[in-house]
């Protein structure tokens, strides 16, 4: 393939991975922004997203655009439910210590994952997409008889990828508005901002807490829904995950929800744009020597400038 | 489905009894065959289970295949009179619990072998703990690591054939049925390079040459990137791939194609344990796979093969007859099946009694050769190389067709064969 | 002072003691323990007593596990070359890192460990050709052998193992009782206030993280050594992420804990595979059970209740 085409190509693959990250990470944003802690079991919360998603399309019926959007509904709802359980029955208990935080989070992940095994079993599972065209992609080369627009082999994507960078888009402006908005998001806001300060207030801050840390899985449940038509539902797929978020995360700033999305592009894109220059894991050795030099030089992220 | 390559021609006889007569020159002494130690105790076999971890699909189809042949062969009195039992431990799909595991067999459960492991570094990782314990270690891993002399005497792989005889195998059919100029897609790591190191110099033997190598790392989870760099004169593309990320890969390779797709060999690697009818497969029609053992249901299966998938539990479309969406990884897990009748055979020729005779059963085994097709060996006639450790087979390759995998060619086992690059019976125990 | 000398040395003594006594499973048993809690030590010196929570370690661990056995597949260096190899390999490894990481703090610290980490377990692939990659290659029996002595015999990897273990334990007894030891724990607490008062802390937290990777790297090489493989799972994530929760687990800023913590997590395992085959279900059930009753690990236990000058 030209080149021209191949980096189109990648752009377009990396916009998806972008869209997926950016939903995921603004969760875990959301939680290290308000409650200061890490969750390690965030990717867990991703995979139990995908593999709700399984099973309701598989128990609903009646097509998969009707499945698909019940899971779109249901998935979140779920999974954001368990979270904030979770949260009132450990995290509560433990203060959010951010190290103790940390072993009760892996411990989660272990819980979880064993369970997802147990009840799911280890096969990778498709979830069918409510709609999936392929479509062609032309190209403009300019020839000696001026430009002319053709069809290059193999440069395509699906109209389903093209509602995966749409939905995730609109799911993250909803966010911010919400956050900026709304009665709630100056709630979250304020105990953001001092969680001291807002108890004297009168705002419930451990109600607080348990509804971010709910919201905060919920978005991850939204993008395992939104990837699983593309990929599957698996029982690992939470770790690569997790660790793509994390990193989008701290490269954004800790807590900057405009970091994080642009953070978000700015991986993925480039994930897909250095492995059409190096061998694949090359391109990996040198994105990740990138971000750890990128932190150690600018040590509060790209958009950390409001660090307390 | 053409019968004319079927494996019963004579010149692979010949070849068997050339191969067969180093062997066969060290048959067991006679005592020992009569040598029936009855005790009432059971033969304990430890199997390494991936239980948990990326292998964990093929760790349940492995556990049933094995539970499968254990129940046949205590159904037939057991071995020398005892029964088998088979003590499960899972090893995580990890090196570090695998060997933890099979000193567990060895010095805790008491263990008379250890037995079951798939994923290569799993075995690699374990195979010296169970040569220092002196444990006879049965693999169903189809790597080319036994094979290659890296492993020890203690080591053993009788029930599946590893991937440099299959990839070997496959090179004729390729340049001779599909195209010349080929573009291979394999995992970056040790599994796929043993299919890089060993296509390449098959494809170009067989007059035809690799046109572009893209490797993709193991833990990928999204391939379309990779396919611009397909060459445009490809014919043929050669795909294997593992993991959880198999069926993304093979959805996405056919989105890239669209309408104008080369012709595609892969190996069934990247679909074990997938069903050929999840969405966006249909692409695959007319294409091909390397199948270690037939998934669907043959016409002319014999009955020995409907016996074994019966056992095992496995509907005609390979899928478990309880649950149709369960679909088997029946390209590998036969080797388990296979494996513990060799084990049986084994033990009956070595008179095996207790963990004393470990090593006579590993003598015993070595001097095994011909293996023919039935309800042992129900993926076809076999041969085993006493001083390599590592078996030789027939390898299928099927074309899909109405959603169906179906055998249209048989490769016999010559074409398999490669010189001994290691003689483990020169090794000390 | 005394009595913290007397359980150290006493453990000691009884791990010494015990390699006459215990059935040959625990006996294997004990010295993986014994060899991974050394990783453990290693990474309690960074991360318990100067507050450097890495994510990275097992960049380190997998420097020794690779110095060691890559000189011993492509030379024929012998064991003992190759451990020093390993431990050089360890502490320039982390003298790189740390001259680099450390320029951060906090949550930035972890990611920057862990991006180098993943970089190193990343480079391991890439180099297939020497490492063979994600499958790994086998030690051979003939070269893991020091002065005449098979380590692949279980009394001799025992002993080996407890030799390797006591000399790591007791000297990170030795370097929290010095000055330096004191100085870091102060660093962990309040670093402007040790920079306050006139400590380097940039150099001395660099010479504690060059320590703790050297001591990771000697676990990553004996492991190497004692059980003949090496492999690139070692060097993922989950290996970051194992002597953080043993010392977590243990008690973090104690001597003892590491120990504790890898030998919790051990038979955790083990036993709990024997009863179920969800036993990453108990493990993680007790890893937050640990969390909520017990949030200081089991040493720091004992030292809030029972025995408060425990090193």
């Amino acid at each position: 393939m030209d080149f021209g085409p191949h980096l189109m190509l990648a752009l377009l693959e990396g916009a998806v991975l972008a869209a997926v990250l950016a939903l995921m990470a603004s969760g875990l944003s959301l939680v290290f922004g308000v409650m200061r802690v890490v969750n390690v079991a965030h990717g867990e919360f991703y995979m139990l997203g995908a593999v709700v998603a399984w099973a309701v399309a598989d128990l609903v019926g009646g097509g998969p655009a009707v499945g698909f959007i019940a899971a779109l509904i249901l998935a979140p709802l779920i999974v954001g439910g368990l979270a904030a359980a979770a949260d009132m029955t450990i995290l509560k208990r433990i203060d959010y210590d951010p190290e103790r935080t940390i072993v009760a989070t892996i411990g989660l992940l272990y819980v979880i994952q064993q369970l997802t095994l147990m009840g799911y079993g280890p096969e990778a599972r498709p979830v069918a997409p409510p709609f999936n065209t392929r479509i062609a992609l032309p190209w403009i080369e300019w020839g000696a008889g001026g430009p002319s627009v053709y069809f290059p082999w193999g440069l395509s994507t699906t109209s389903y990828k093209l509602f995966v960078i749409g939905a995730a888009a609109a799911l993250i402006l909803a966010i911010r508005l919400v956050l900026l908005h709304s009665k709630a998001g100056l709630v979250m806001r304020a105990t953001q901002l001092d969680s001291e300060m807002a108890t004297a207030f009168g705002i419930p801050v451990e109600r607080v807490y348990a509804a971010v840390f709910g919201v905060g899985a919920g978005l991850a449940a939204l993008a395992g829904v939104l990837i699983v038509p593309i990929q599957q539902a698996h029982y690992l797929m939470g770790g690569e995950a997790l660790l793509l978020s994390f990193i989008v995360v701290i490269i954004g700033g800790l807590g900057s929800l405009t970091g994080t999305i642009v953070a978000a592009v700015l991986i993925g894109m480039s994930d897909g744009i250095i492995s059409v220059f190096f061998s694949p894991t090359l391109a990996k050795i040198l994105a990740t020597l990138l971000v750890a030099l990128v932190l150690v030089f600018r040590p509060q992220g790209l958009f950390g400038a409001r660090e307390r | 489905m053409s019968k004319s390559d079927h494996p019963q021609s004579s010149s692979r006889r010949a070849a068997l009894k050339t191969l067969g007569a180093a062997g066969a020159a060290a048959t067991l002494p006679l005592w020992a065959r009569y040598t029936h130690a009855q005790t009432a105790a059971p033969i304990r076999i430890g199997f390494q289970k991936h239980a948990t971890g990326i292998g964990a699909a093929y760790g349940r189809w492995y556990d049933r295949t094995s539970q499968a042949a254990v129940a046949k062969i205590n159904g037939e009195g057991g071995i020398n009179g005892r029964m088998i039992e088979l003590v499960t431990e899972d090893d995580g799909t990890d090196p570090k619990r695998g060997a933890e595991v099979i000193e567990k067999f060895a010095n805790q459960s008491k263990c008379d072998i250890a037995f079951g492991t798939l994923f290569s570094h799993v075995v690699i990782g374990s195979a010296p703990r169970a040569g220092e314990l002196k444990l006879p270690y049965f693999v169903v891993s189809e790597g080319h690591h036994v094979a290659s002399g890296m492993l020890n005497r203690w080591t053993l792989q009788p029930g599946i054939t590893d991937v440099k005889s299959q990839v070997q195998a496959m090179a004729p059919f390729i340049t001779d049925t599909l195209g010349k100029k080929v573009t291979m897609i394999y995992p970056d790591y040790g599994f796929g390079y043993d299919h890089r190191d060993n296509l390449v110099p098959a494809v170009q033997a067989a007059g035809g040459e690799i046109v572009a190598q893209i490797a993709i790392p193991p833990t990928e989870t999204s391939f379309t990137k990779y396919f611009p760099q397909i060459p445009r004169e490809t014919e043929v593309i050669y795909h294997v791939m593992v993991g959880p990320a198999v069926l993304t890969f093979v959805k996405e390779m056919g989105e890239f194609f669209g309408p104008s797709r080369p012709e595609i060999f892969g190996f069934i690697d990247s679909l074990e344990a997938v069903d050929l009818a999840s969405p966006g497969l249909d692409f695959l029609e007319g294409t091909y796979f390397w199948e270690g053992m037939p998934r669907y249901l043959q016409a002319d299966a014999p009955a020995y093969v409907t016996a074994y998938r019966d056992a095992v539990g496995i509907d005609a479309n390979g899928a478990s007859t309880s649950d149709p969406k369960d679909v088997s990884t029946a390209a590998h897990m036969f080797g388990c099946w296979e494996t513990l009748h060799i084990i049986k055979a084994g033990m009956e020729a070595a008179g095996y009694s207790s963990t004393a005779d470990r090593q006579a059963l590993v003598e015993a085994v070595e001097a095994m050769t011909e293996m023919p097709a039935g309800a042992a060996h129900p993926q076809g006639d076999k041969l085993f190389n006493g001083r390599t450790h590592q078996v030789f087979g027939p390898q299928y390759i099927s074309k899909v067709e109405s959603g169906k995998l179906n055998v249209t060619h048989v490769a016999p086992i010559e074409d398999t064969l490669y010189p001994d690059e290691v003689d483990y019976t020169t090794q000390s125990f | 002072m005394r009595a913290s000398l007397a359980l150290h040395l006493g453990l000691v003594a009884v791990l010494f003691a015990l390699n006459f006594v215990l059935p040959a499973y625990a006996h294997g048993n004990i010295a993986r323990v014994m060899t991974l809690a050394v990783y453990a030590i290693g990474y309690n010196i960074a991360f318990g007593y100067t507050g450097l929570l890495s994510l990275g370690h097992a960049m380190f661990f997998a420097a020794g596990m690779y110095g060691a056995g890559l000189l011993l597949r492509f030379t024929d260096a012998g064991a003992v070359a190759a451990f020093g190899v390993a431990l050089a390999c360890g502490a320039g490894l982390a003298l790189v890192t740390g001259l680099l990481a450390l320029r951060t703090a906090g949550v930035s610290f972890m990611i920057v460990t862990l991006m180098f980490s993943q970089a190193c377990a990343l480079a391991i692939l890439y180099f297939a050709e020497y490492t063979r990659g994600d499958e790994g290659f086998v030690i051979a029996a003939a070269s893991r052998v020091v002065a005449g002595h098979d380590l692949g015999d279980a009394q001799v990897r025992y002993l080996a193992a407890w030799a390797l273990f006591s000399a790591a334990f007791l000297f990170s007894l030795w370097l929290v009782n010095r000055p330096m030891g004191k100085v870091l724990v102060a660093i962990r607490e309040n670093e402007p206030r040790a920079r306050l008062l006139g400590y380097d802390t940039f150099r001395l937290k660099l010479g504690a993280l060059v320590i703790s990777g050297m001591v990771s790297a000697a676990s990553g090489a004996g492991y190497g050594l004692f059980f003949g493989y090496a492999g690139a799972s070692f060097a993922g994530v989950q290996y970051s992420i194992f002597p953080l929760l043993w010392v977590l687990l243990g008690g973090a800023g104690t001597v003892i804990g590491p120990f504790l913590g890898t030998l919790f997590m051990f038979y955790l395992i083990d036993l709990s595979s024997g009863i179920t085959d969800a036993y990453m279900l108990i493990a993680g059930v007790a890893l937050i059970g640990l969390t909520l009753f017990a949030p200081q690990g089991i040493a720091g236990e004992l030292r809030r209740r029972a025995w408060r000058g425990l090193p």
